[in-house]
């Protein structure tokens, strides 16, 4: 009997169109890994139901030979895409009990591929995090366990967490997410899985709660480098509702993955070797340089001089325009509202009951960066610098195809770390946010276990609109680590 | 430029951003929001004379379209999700005495 929940999506697409089983049992095998896995807290929304009605009429358009790009695929959404009918809440209070009236462009292009949604994924309040903790749904766990300490809980990463442990945790085939500064690379590496933040303008925005919107980015997670490709290829293209989307064709993805890396020039860009850096992490880069020379590329040193102030830059970029983009909820329109005595005291209470901390202390930092007097000084210099870090990129690919990078400064932790200080857990994303910031595409790809039996990924940085070549370095770094770990979790569900 | 935001200073924040604090709100942010804006503060370092802000990374030119009603005319949809509406339209606390 198939094992449903372990197949790929491309084998799985392979197995629908064969009518070796349907899209009903495939399913209904994922429904029930979620049913028992609730104590991941990996969906704020489960809708096992429409998944169920989804599968059904994915079978009468396989019987018609009508079947679509991915039809009967089992996916997480995000609960950042607004979805026609089904709350979204973007892990926060305020938007208690909103029902969009409208589908998000790319859930909507995945609903066209016929792909079936299991649930909105939890994730960090607005997307504001990088530990899936600040959900006002609590927190969504991780499936890996560390050796040395079984019984302690591992954060997934974020903030696209309860997105990477679904389907890390073999609950969801795919899922969506979205990328700030990180939020689909750093919880991918966490969880021992593969994720794309595709270029700046690839995906629509159009539907998702917006956090930063020079900065936001759709992408998607899968188990494997293909099953990303052929996610990407139906979420991405142009959309007249977006500005900012370009107007380009979308390449077969698939198609890019060749297994090797031959000819290309694969840049190690010096700068990320950080003071204090964990050895396994050292020891990973290294891995993974190794196996970009046996899959044929080139090395080469190169420079981004000014990554050490992408995190600083993007603390004030980001929060800038968060404070900006999230001055609409009012308590008016949709949403949570809280009387007061006049209407200023109604927008206070509502937003001060409907925030948790982490949205709060960003939209003070953001309204601080902005405010009269502090506005050159803060947010224009910001501005000034980002110029500047995306001129490393460009300049370092003068010499080099793609970039091969740490995904994160470490594994995944233990839940109630680094929350002291909040600076501290901005650092998570120090290997992340600067390719962000320059709106490059990027991947993160499983390489390897630490001592603890915990996944670390390898990023792969690749210039704008060149994410077949980001797809293509993943693909041979994914054949040549061959990693096959999986978490204890998943092994436990099918049994 | 090192700034120390007090007390006093995340009150006129929180007051700018329509967030309601109390008291021990303030006393928990002020230093956390002083960390945070004194690690920013590392940018002054960097010297961007000459160098234009950057607001936009992508190479995409915003396209004009002809100026016509393309959307619209379900306000049924638009107060669906409202906390009050009342005969098509949304209700607030009055403003105007």
């Amino acid at each position: 009997m198939t094992n449903f929940t372990e197949l790929t999506i491309a084998e799985a697409l392979k197995g629908l169109k064969n009518k070796d089983f349907t899209a009903v049992e495939l399913t209904k095998a994922h429904i029930d890994g979620m049913e028992a896995s609730k104590e991941l807290n990996c969906f704020i929304t489960e809708t096992p139901d429409l998944a169920m009605e989804q599968a059904a009429e994915s079978d009468q358009r396989y019987a018609s030979n009508n079947e679509q790009a991915l039809d009967g695929i089992p996916l997480a959404m995000k609960d950042l895409f607004c979805t026609k009918g089904v709350q979204t809440t973007a892990a926060s209070h305020i938007l208690k009990g909103f029902i969009p009236q409208y589908e998000s462009t790319v859930s909507q292009n995945l609903k066209n591929a016929g792909s079936v949604m299991l649930g909105k994924a939890n994730l960090d309040e607005f997307a504001m995090g990088s530990a899936n903790i600040t959900s006002h749904y609590g927190n969504v766990l991780s499936p890996w366990k560390k050796t040395s300490d079984p019984s302690a809980d591992l954060v997934p990463g974020g903030s696209s967490g309860g997105s990477a442990s679904a389907v890390a945790a073999r609950i969801a085939m795919g899922a969506t997410g979205t990328d700030t500064g990180g939020s689909i690379r750093q919880p991918a590496a966490f969880c021992g899985i593969s994720g794309i933040k595709p270029t700046y303008g690839r995906c629509s925005r159009w539907g998702v709660v917006a956090f930063a919107s020079s900065l936001d980015q759709p992408g998607c997670f899968a188990r494997t480098v293909e099953d990303n490709a052929l996610l990407l290829q139906s979420m991405a293209g142009y959309d007249p509702k977006d500005s900012t989307s370009a107007q380009k064709e979308v390449p077969n993805f698939a198609a890019a993955l060749s297994g090797d890396m031959k000819g290309l020039k694969l840049g190690i860009p010096k700068e990320y070797r950080m003071d204090g850096m964990p050895d396994e992490i050292e020891k990973i880069w290294q891995d993974g340089i190794a196996m970009a020379k046996d899959a044929g590329a080139e090395i080469v040193d190169v420079s981004l001089p000014h990554t050490k102030y992408a995190l600083p830059t993007y603390y004030i970029i980001a929060p800038a325009e968060c404070s900006s983009n999230l001055a609409r909820y009012d308590g008016v329109r949709y949403g949570l509202r809280v009387e007061g005595e006049d209407l200023n005291d109604t927008y206070s209470k509502t937003r001060a009951a409907g925030f948790g901390d982490e949205v709060k202390r960003r939209i003070m930092i953001g309204t601080y960066a902005l405010s009269s007097g502090y506005y050159d000084a803060y947010y224009i210099k910001a501005q000034k610098v980002r110029r500047l870090i995306s001129e490393d990129f460009i300049n370092a690919y003068q010499e080099c195809d793609a970039l091969l990078t740490p995904t994160a400064p470490s594994a995944a932790f233990v839940i109630g770390e680094n929350e002291d200080d909040p600076i501290k857990m901005y650092l998570n994303d120090v290997f992340t946010v600067p390719s962000s910031m320059a709106g490059m595409p990027g991947m993160s790809v499983p390489a390897g276990l630490n001592a603890d039996g915990l996944p670390l990924g390898l990023q792969i940085i690749g210039r704008p609109w060149d994410e077949e070549t980001v797809l293509r370095v993943s693909h041979a770094v994914e054949k040549q680590a061959n990693f096959t770990a999986k978490p204890e979790y998943s092994t436990k569900m099918a049994a | 430029m090192t700034n120390t935001l007090s007390k006093q200073d995340i009150a006129k924040v929180a007051s700018l951003a329509r967030i309601e604090m109390q008291d021990d709100e303030l006393e928990k942010y002020a230093p956390q929001l002083s960390n945070i804006i004194g690690w920013v503060e590392q940018l002054s370092e960097v010297d961007t004379d000459n160098v234009e802000p950057l607001a936009s990374v992508v190479d995409i030119k915003l396209s004009l379209r002809q100026d016509e009603v393309t959307d619209g005319g379900y306000p049924k949809e638009i107060l669906a999700n409202a906390p009050e509406e009342l005969e098509g339209f949304f209700v607030v606390p009055k403003v105007v005495e």
